[in-house]
This record gives C-alpha cells, sequence and structure tokens, in this order.
C-alpha cells in the first residue's frame, strides 16, 4: 500500500509536469518569436518522462535492495549465540524476528536478547521508508526542473519522446521472451535440484512411484520411489482414450459443418461447440467427478465388470469432450482452406460429396488435420482440472481404462497443494514433472505448427 | 486405349446401377456420421448444462422455519441496559434453542432436546442479533421469526420425496423428520431465496457458505491481470505488428509468442511458486501473484487478438496519414490504433474470460485455502471462483454438491455475459475496407 501511494504520488507529478511543460514551450515560443520544433504536448511529454523515469528507476532498485540491508542490518546485530545456530534454525530465527518486528507476532514476546536485532530492523525499514519518500520525490523534482529549464523552441521533443516510447515498446515486446526464460530457468533449476537427489534414469524409468519422504531415519518404507513410468503411461491412456473421442466427433463435425450443413443448423451448432470451448475446465472437472464417474461405474457394475470410482475412462471422456471444439475449430480451418478447384475437380469427375472429401479434401487437408490433432495432444497432456478432480491418486501401471491411473499433472497439484518445504525431494519432484510437461507439450507445439505451415504454404 | 470403353451391354448398365445405389448408400450413411457427430456434441453440451442447472438450482433457495422467538430480557440482557456491547455478545442461539423447545415441548429427553435442537442452522442466533441491534425495543417482545434450517434438514425438505435414501430420514434421525413433518404440516416451514449464497464468503456449513468472498477474489485478480496484461499486450503488438524490423531477434519474439500460448497453465502456476513466491518472497495465496501469474498467461492471447486486429486496418490509413506528415507513432496513436481497438478489445475479453475460468495456476500459488472472509484488498488472502468450486466439489457435505453447481451457475452466467459482451462488441464495430 506504502508503495502504491509513492507511486500514485509520483503520476501526480508527472501530469503536473505535463502541464508545466506544454505551458513553459508555449510561453517560450511566444517570447522567442519562432515557432516550436514539435506540438506542445510533445515538450509536456517530454518534461513528464524526465519527471518520472529515474524516479521509477530508483525505486525499482530501492525495492530489490532494501529487504537485503534489513537482513543485513538484522543479522549483524544478532547476538553471539544466534550466529553459532545452524543455517536452517538462523532463518526460523529471523523469519520469527521478522514476525514481531512487523507486528505479526505481539511485541512483548520478544526474549530480551533479541530486542536490539528486531529494533536495529524496524530502524533501518523506518530509515529505509522515509528516505526512499525523499530521495525519489528530489529525483523527480530535479528531472522536473531540469527539463523544464531545457526547454527551448530548437528542443527536438518528439523525437526524444517518441524513441522513449519505442523503448518502452520493445521491452514490451521483450516480456514474452522473459517468461519463457522465466519458466524454463525455474524449472531447469528446481529440477536439477532433484536430479541431485534422485538419478535423472531413476526419474524416467523407473516403474514405482510413491513420492513420501520420511519423518522418521528408521521409518519402513522412508525412502520415496520416484519412478515417473506410471504418471507417464496414465497420461497416456488418459490422453489416448480422450483423443478417441474427440478426434472422430470433432473431425465429423467440422466436415459436415463446413461440406453439407445448411445455413441454420451452421448457426446452431458453432456456437453450441464455442460454448463447449468456453466452458471452464473446473466445471468438466465436476461433471467428470460427479456425474460420469458415477454412471460410468454403475454401468459397468449392472454387466459385472469391476470399475474403480476414479477410473481413467471417466476422465478421458470428460476431457476428450473438452478437446472435441478445439479439433474441430482447428480441421474446420484447414478444410476451408483447401481450394474449390479440388472439389470442383472431383465433382466434375463424378464423384459423390462423401468421395470428394474421402478421397480428395481429406487427403489434402492432412498435414493440417495432423497439425491439429497433435496440438489437441498436447493440451490433453497439460490438462489439469479434469484429472485432479476425476482421476485418481494411486499410481498403477496399467492399461485397463476402468481402473484408477495418475498423471503428471494431477501428481504436481498433489506434491505442491498444502504446507511444502523447499528442500525436500517430494516438492522438487513437482518441478522435474513440470519440465517433463513443459519439454514434451513444448515439443509436441513446434512440430505441430511446423506441419502447420508446411502444408499452408502449399497453397496460398 | 479404345477398346477399354466396355459395350454398354444389360449387364453392364445392371452393375453400373448396383454400383451407383452402393454409392449413394455410402454418402448417405457419411451424412449420418456427421449428424451423429454433432448431435453427440450438442448432447454432451445438453448434458452438462442440464446436470448443472439440474443439481444447482435448489442452492438458490434455502428452507427456513417459522418460530415464535421470545426475546427474553435474562438472556439477552440481563442488565437490563440495552448496551449495544452487551446485545452484540448475548446468545442468541440459546433464544432458538428456547422457541423449538416451546414448539414442541412434549420433548423432553435430553438426546432427544439436542436432536431437536439441530434442526435449527447454528447461523439462526446471527439473523436474531442483527434483528436486536438494529431495533433493541425487540428485547422481551415475543415476534414470529423465519430462521434457516440446518442443511440436513434442509436436504430433507427439498429432496425428501425424490430420494429414497433421504426419504428414510437421511443423515436425520426418525423423529427429527417427524418434528420437520409437523412443522411443514402447520406450514412454518418454507423455501425461500438464498441471499446468504450471494452475501457470505466461504464457511464449513453448507447452509452459511457463500461466493461473495470468491466473487470478491476473482474481481480482484482480473483487475490485476487486466491493468498488466492489457498495456504490456498492446505495446507488444504495435511494437511487432507496426514497427519491428525482420530480424532474428522478432523472429525470436513471435515463436516464444506462439509457443507461451499453447504452454499448459499448470507450468505458469510452477513459475508463479517458484518466481514470485520463493525469489520475490510475494504473499501466498494473495490475488495480486494471482492476477500477475494469470497475467503472464493471457499476455499470448492478447498479443495475438491485438496483432490481427492491427493487421486488419489498411495500410491507405498510414499512407493518408503519412502524407499528412504524421510521424510514425502519431500514425500509429492517432489512426491505427483507434480503428483497431475494437478487435483488440474483443480479443482482451476474451482472454480475461479465459482467467476467469482459470484454477491450476492459482492452486498452485495457494489460492486454494480456506478463507471465510471476504478479501479487502490486493495482498489479502483470497480465493477465485473457480477455486472455490474445485474446493467445495470436494466437501463431503451433501449440500455442498448443490452449491458447487450453482457456483458453476455463477461463474458461467458471467463467462456468457463477458462473450456476448465481445461478440456484441465485434458486431457493432466490425468494419469491412
Amino acid at each position: 500500500m506504502h508503495t502504491g501511494v509513492l507511486l500514485g504520488t509520483l503520476l501526480l507529478l508527472m501530469v503536473i509536469g505535463y502541464f508545466m511543460g506544454r505551458s513553459r514551450a508555449t510561453a517560450v515560443a511566444h517570447a522567442g518569436g519562432t515557432r516550436l520544433h514539435s506540438i506542445t504536448g510533445y515538450y509536456g511529454f517530454y518534461v513528464a518522462l524526465w519527471c518520472g523515469l529515474p524516479a521509477l528507476a530508483i525505486v525499482a532498485v530501492w525495492s530489490i535492495a532494501q529487504p537485503w540491508i534489513a537482513d543485513w542490518a538484522l543479522m549483524s546485530s544478532l547476538p553471539a549465540q544466534a550466529e553459532a545456530l545452524a543455517p536452517e534454525k538462523l532463518v526460523f530465527l529471523v523469519n520469527d524476528l521478522k514476525a514481531y518486528a512487523t507486528g505479526l507476532k505481539p511485541a512483548d514476546q520478544i526474549p530480551a536478547e533479541m530486542l536490539p536485532a528486531v529494533e536495529r530492523y524496524q530502524s533501518v525499514q523506518q530509515i529505509a521508508g522515509v528516505a526512499l519518500w525523499v530521495v525519489v520525490g528530489a529525483a523527480a523534482i530535479a528531472g522536473l526542473a531540469y527539463a523544464r529549464r531545457h526547454i527551448s523552441p530548437q528542443l527536438r521533443a518528439r523525437n526524444q519522446v517518441e524513441r522513449v516510447a519505442n523503448l518502452i515498446m520493445v521491452a514490451a515486446s521483450g516480456i514474452a521472451i522473459l517468461v519463457t526464460f522465466g519458466i524454463v530457468l525455474s524449472l531447469l533449476f528446481e529440477a536439477i535440484r532433484f536430479f541431485g537427489k534422485v538419478p535423472i534414469t531413476e526419474f524416467l524409468f523407473g516403474l514405482q512411484w510413491s513420492p513420501q519422504t520420511a519423518l522418521r531415519e528408521d521409518q519402513v518404507g522412508s525412502t520415496g520411489a520416484f519412478g515417473a513410468i506410471p504418471l507417464f503411461a496414465g497420461t497416456l491412456l488418459i490422453t489416448f482414450i480422450a483423443m478417441c473421442v474427440a478426434v472422430p466427433i470433432g473431425l465429423l463435425s467440422a466436415i459436415y459443418l463446413s461440406e453439407y450443413a445448411g445455413p441454420k443448423l451452421r448457426a446452431f451448432a458453432k456456437p453450441a461447440l464455442e460454448v463447449l470451448a468456453g466452458v471452464p475446465t473446473v466445471v468438466y472437472g465436476f461433471f467428470a467427478a460427479l456425474t460420469i464417474a458415477p454412471w460410468i461405474r454403475n454401468t459397468g457394475e449392472s454387466i459385472g465388470l469391476e470399475v474403480s470410482s476414479e477410473s481413467g475412462l471417466a476422465a478421458g471422456l470428460v476431457m476428450g469432450m473438452m478437446i472435441i471444439p478445439f479439433v474441430s475449430s482447428l480441421s474446420d480451418d484447414v478444410i476451408n482452406a483447401v481450394p474449390q478447384s479440388l472439389r470442383d475437380g472431383a465433382y466434375g469427375l463424378g464423384a459423390t460429396k462423401s468421395e470428394t472429401i474421402k478421397q480428395v479434401i481429406i487427403p489434402a487437408a492432412l498435414p493440417g488435420i495432423v497439425g491439429g490433432v497433435l496440438l489437441a495432444v498436447s493440451r490433453a497432456i497439460g490438462e489439469t482440472m479434469i484429472v485432479v478432480m476425476a482421476a485418481g491418486l494411486a499410481a498403477n501401471l496399467t492399461a485397463n481404462p476402468l481402473e484408477a491411473v495418475t498423471t503428471v499433472t494431477v501428481q504436481i497439484v498433489t506434491l505442491l497443494v498444502g504446507d511444502q518445504e523447499f528442500d525436500s525431494a517430494k516438492t522438487l519432484a513437482a518441478f522435474a514433472l513440470g519440465l517433463t510437461l513443459f519439454v514434451v507439450t513444448l515439443s509436441l507445439n513446434l512440430v505441430a505448427l511446423h506441419v502447420v505451415r508446411k502444408y499452408r504454404e502449399k497453397y496460398d | 486405349m479404345t477398346d477399354a470403353i466396355l459395350p454398354r451391354t444389360e449387364a453392364g448398365a445392371d452393375s453400373t446401377a448396383k454400383r451407383l445405389a452402393r454409392r449413394h448408400a455410402a454418402e448417405r450413411r457419411f451424412q449420418i456420421y456427421g449428424r451423429l457427430a454433432i448431435l453427440t456434441a450438442v448432447l454432451m453440451l445438453g448434458t452438462l448444462l442440464g446436470s448443472i442447472v439440474l443439481q444447482g438450482t435448489p442452492a438458490f433457495f434455502q428452507s427456513e422455519m417459522r418460530l415464535e422467538v421470545d426475546f427474553a430480557p435474562d438472556v439477552i440482557d440481563p442488565k437490563g441496559a440495552l448496551d449495544p456491547a452487551d446485545l452484540r455478545r448475548a446468545d442468541y442461539q440459546l433464544l432458538i434453542t428456547k422457541a423449538l423447545y416451546a414448539q414442541f415441548p412434549d420433548v423432553t429427553g435430553r438426546k432427544d432436546k439436542r436432536a431437536l435442537k439441530q434442526l435449527a442452522s447454528s447461523d439462526a442466533g446471527f439473523t436474531l442479533r442483527k434483528m436486536v441491534l438494529a431495533d433493541p425495543s425487540l428485547v422481551g417482545t415475543t415476534q414470529s421469526v423465519w430462521v434457516k434450517t440446518n442443511d440436513d434438514a434442509d436436504q430433507y425438505i427439498k429432496h425428501g420425496d425424490r430420494n429414497a435414501k433421504v426419504e428414510e430420514g437421511g443423515r436425520l434421525s426418525p423423529a427429527q423428520v417427524d418434528w420437520l413433518k409437523a412443522l411443514e404440516a402447520k406450514g412454518d416451514i418454507e423455501e425461500r431465496f438464498n441471499t446468504t449464497f450471494f452475501t457470505a464468503g466461504d464457511s464449513r456449513e453448507p447452509e452459511q457458505a457463500g461466493i461473495l468472498g470468491a466473487l470478491v477474489g476473482s474481481a480482484l485478480t482480473l483487475i490485476v491481470t487486466l491493468a498488466i496484461s492489457f498495456p504490456l499486450a498492446v505495446m507488444a503488438a504495435v511494437y511487432l505488428e507496426e514497427f519491428a524490423p525482420k530480424n532474428k531477434w522478432t523472429d525470436m519474439i513471435e515463436v516464444n509468442i506462439n509457443n507461451l500460448a499453447a504452454v499448459p497453465s499448470i507450468v505458469f502456476g510452477l513459475l508463479g511458486l517458484a518466481v514470485f513466491l520463493n525469489v520475490f518472497g510475494m504473499p501466498r495465496s494473495a490475488p495480486v501473484v494471482g492476477g500477475l501469474v494469470l497475467a503472464l498467461m493471457t499476455l499470448p492471447t492478447i498479443i495475438i487478438a491485438a496483432r490481427a486486429a492491427l493487421k486488419s486496418v489498411p495500410p491507405s490509413i498510414r499512407q493518408a496519414a503519412l502524407g499528412m506528415g504524421a510521424s510514425p507513432l502519431q500514425v500509429v496513436l492517432h489512426h491505427v490504433l483507434p480503428l483497431a481497438m475494437p478487435g483488440i478489445l474483443t480479443g482482451t475479453i476474451i482472454g480475461m474470460a479465459q482467467a476467469l475460468g482459470e484454477t491450476a495456476p492459482l492452486i498452485m500459488i495457494g489460492m486454494v485455502a480456506f478463507i471465510a472472509d471476504v478479501p479487502g484488498g490486493f495482498t489479502d488472502p483470497a480465493t477465485v471462483l473457480p477455486v472455490q468450486i474445485f474446493i467445495w466439489a470436494d466437501a463431503p457435505e451433501r449440500a455442498f454438491l448443490a452449491k458447487t453447481s450453482a457456483a458453476i451457475m455463477v461463474l458461467v452466467a458471467f463467462l456468457i455475459v463477458m462473450n456476448a459482451l465481445a461478440v456484441v462488441l465485434r458486431k457493432r464495430f466490425e468494419r469491412r475496407w
């Protein structure tokens, strides 16, 4: 909130700067009797930018540096016996003291020997808070005054403002790269720490998944098993079921809608498919867990089959349902991209509509359709909520869709929900799974985009 | 190849006719497959929405019972001073209990009395407290008050004759069922619109649980998402579409944006957990972190939509402006961007609708905690509507099943409004050049 007020004040100063710059520019032009280089507004922006940008940079640096300095102040005034503590206990102590200092814990319970450290921490924080206001205020006003004095009819305000605007836009488009790097680095960093505890070969090829960590050293089964093959198998099983539902239905409905359907049916069915695409995944998850799974179980039991209440079938069916609109809209695009001349040629040879579709259009559109299906597969692999709610937690290595299976995403969620320490193999395993997921979906997407693009070049 | 042409014999014509019939049959079959596919998809949608509306509608209503409550001064105001502080602290639930005992004077056993007491919601006392605080002159009078029943009784009243298992009482004892029937026969039980559902935060008791906390959390999160992703996306799209030179750097940005759009949402959650929470030390469960994560997630969607919108503005507009002496930035800001704005806004609304329905990344950053209070700011612990649905779907009480479906109905209603807005915007401002 404190920074919010600061930023608000800064914004106000920038607005003031804008108007000051504008009126100053007019005055300068009048006094000199010459024409300005740029429109007056640009002089306003020029002053506002000089006022705001340096001050903002200071705020950014400050907000990174201040916690470091405050921590250093706290650590340096800890009593001697605290310094002898083990590192992890020291972290506890420091967090505790910070809680006292910020008023999260009542201040009258501070142990006497810790009091100087807490007070030092508080005073550093307080001084830093005040100093930030002073420094930022001074920088803003100095920038404002400097820019205002600088205004002259010859000043190329527009060029300078536009250069800054251009830089800001470049930075904004660089965010995408930054995010990708952030994802890769954070996943890679934690995953490497995980592979330091569990060998990568065991993770990729092990057949046992039971990510418990021991509470006591001598506990039975204390060493967790981190073989991810059952998770991969479960993910593939559910994805396969989903594709068995989504590909035929999605493809056939796309073909029917683009080749056969009249405008009335299209006006009704297209929005219906779009609604199916817009339903949040948590809703599908709820539907799978509370409507489809019990239904499958009852049906299965009535014909004498043993069905788990968290069967992979239920999750797969509903996931397929979710992916139908995805498949159909992608295939719709590629089918429409097939040139009319191919159809006309087939009709001219006397082919029926379905023969044209089966023997001309689908072969011509096949690369696009394959690309679309690959994208759909990557979507199914990364889908989380449906499987979290409807698939099981037990890592069974099975190909039977009626049994409970678990998936990569389910395990990520289970491992990371609730209390966590950031060093245990259990938490780090989630990041290793995340990395695997990221790499697999990324490769699928790249392949799919490549296939689609290569095909498009043919008819454009 | 003239000898390849067969003479038209009777037998040949016959086989041609046969083959034609076969081909037409195949044509009809293929059409039927297509129709079946669409029918299946529509049926699935119908089942999904139908089952949720069917399960969810009861949650918008709550059974209440009429009790003759004696606002006895010795319970709520023993000092007789009508001091608001005393009135606030008093045990109003006791009044409810007494009123129930008075309603059924023949209930005497201790066990029976406790069972009787349970029929009223443990929230019922608050209703009385609100009444007394609003009008202290009620103390000492007897009023007939409608109070909520507890969730088991509520379930019985709503589904009693439909579900055989509940017919036997479900979680209610036979005596409790008799009491409810007696109340019902006197017309002292009614189903009323459940305002608590829209005015309360989460609760462990189904009859007291509402979605306001989740709604406010969703609103706060979306505000952060919009404030971050919209300006960034527009700037990035303008740069890439209007200014960027064709080189490796911009190619790389483009590939990155396309790939980010297809990264599973849970990976963004992992990013938020590892970077925002663990490296930057931001608070867990806070809308500001949720908003940040969702902003990164929706960024590619909005950039792609904004670029398409910018691309659809014809070059003649740009050339005309340039010819009038506008600088490249002026061309974009004064002419191209305003003309592309409807398209950009449509894309933004669709991105926001996606963000509103997103669950998995928010679970990763701890927005899945049980939070009873309505969040008051961007750093307060909060949850969002889809996560609330996820939490309730796991709850063991039967009544939460209906609550979950009702919350889904609210969520879907919001999504429909947002998407309809996008469609209207597109229809109204779409321009064909």
